[in-house]
């Protein structure tokens, strides 16, 4: 075994496909991980806006298929306290 | 006649696309094709080295372009297959010496006399790039089972989908068997997984293409290397055969042997 692969328990190939994975991503959207948190809390504001969610629990994430990437979001509505009128 | 243009291109530079263009034109004029290479590389040629037509040079790209010579003129022949041709770069030029609508021209009349016009892309996203993706009508992209190289790769593959090019295909090249199997390099599926194009072709790592070099006779012309059969194998599916990949990955005899006498 490797100096490399004790302190981190993986091969190499592993690990240069779990970075490559996230540096194209981020080469064919050009979109940065602080980009995205940016997008994520303005997208809370303007959700927050009409519904009630919990932003604790709001998901975005980047996902692939075939070469083509999609913003995923998962957006916990928070259960209405009011009454709807009858 | 309507020659089909095929470019070679890489984004990263020393990956292969020298070796690949002059591999399979080799290839495909020895099955009896009429081929012509065009060293898209103005300013750094080298097909004319590794193809071992060097001392033939009389006219270039840029004397074509600019009308000095008729296209003829700077075709050179190949020393051993007749139906081989080569048009060299300049080397005193820089690559604005030609345009996109340059080769987009020089290829429609070439269309007219061969079959296949293979062209050697530059390394980088610029100009050069641009001249040899211009009038492509099939690109492959040659890359290594390596970070900077599938990166790069990644990025070609991009830009030629916001220009709308015809899907690209894909040639992994240097792929090192043994480090593959120890789980030190990327194999052919995590690359494949990676990138998502299709897949024409996969050459392994052989010391062979560097003699071959040495020697100026593209190793595809010889019969026993692997590197040369994998190259073969890419101009008969170009041609549309179907061809069965070579096995580069599963282990060797001599790998179990050698593991079962627990060398490994
Ligand atoms: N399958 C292989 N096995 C071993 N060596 C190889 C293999 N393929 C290419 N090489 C070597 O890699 C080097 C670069 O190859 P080549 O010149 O074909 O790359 P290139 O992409 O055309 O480079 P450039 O971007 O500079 O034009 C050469 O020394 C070549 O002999
Ligand atoms: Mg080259």
């Amino acid at each position: 075994m490797g100096f490399f692969e004790r302190l981190t328990g993986k091969k190499s190939a592993r690990s240069a496909k779990e970075r490559l994975q996230l540096v194209l991503i981020h080469d064919r959207t050009d979109l940065t991980p602080t980009a995205l948190d940016t997008l994520k809390d303005d997208l809370i504001a303007v959700i927050s806006r009409h519904v009630e969610i919990d932003p604790a629990n709001v998901r975005i994430d980047l996902t692939r298929e075939g070469r083509e990437q999609r913003l995923v979001a998962d957006i916990p509505l928070r259960p209405t306290t009011r009454r709807r009128a009858n | 006649m309507t020659g089909t243009v095929v470019t070679i291109t890489s984004g990263k530079g020393g990956v292969g696309k020298t070796t690949a263009v002059a591999n399979i034109a080799v290839a495909l004029a020895s099955e009896g094709q009429k081929v012509v290479c065009i060293d898209g590389d103005i300013g750094l040629r080298n097909l004319d080295v590794i193809m071992g037509l060097e001392n033939r040079i009389v006219y270039d790209i840029v004397d074509v372009v600019e009308g000095r010579c008729r296209t003829r003129q700077a075709m050179i022949r190949d020393k051993r297959l007749p139906e081989l041709f080569l048009i060299p770069a300049a080397q005193t030029r820089d690559k604005n010496a030609v345009s996109p609508s340059d080769m987009v021209r020089l290829c429609d009349e070439l269309r007219g006399e061969v079959d296949w016009i293979l062209i050697d892309s530059p390394a980088g996203i610029e100009r050069g790039f641009r001249n040899a993706v211009a009038p492509a009508d099939r690109v492959l992209i040659v890359t290594n089972p390596e970070m900077s190289a599938v990166r790069d790769a990644d990025r070609v593959i991009g830009l030629l989908e916001a220009e709308e090019k015809p899907a690209p295909s894909l040639i992994i090249n240097r792929l090192n068997p043994s480090m593959v199997r120890r789980g030190d390099m990327l194999s052919v599926d995590d690359v494949y997984d990676l990138l998502r194009i299709d897949v024409i072709g996969i050459v392994p790592e052989d010391e062979n293409v560097i003699v071959a070099s040495n020697r100026g006779t593209p190793l595809a012309l010889d019969g026993k290397s692997k590197a040369g059969q994998a190259f073969r194998n890419i101009a008969r599916r170009l041609n549309g055969e179907q061809v069965p990949f070579i096995d580069l990955e599963s282990q060797s005899l001599w790998d179990r042997l050698a593991r079962l006498a627990g060398r490994k």
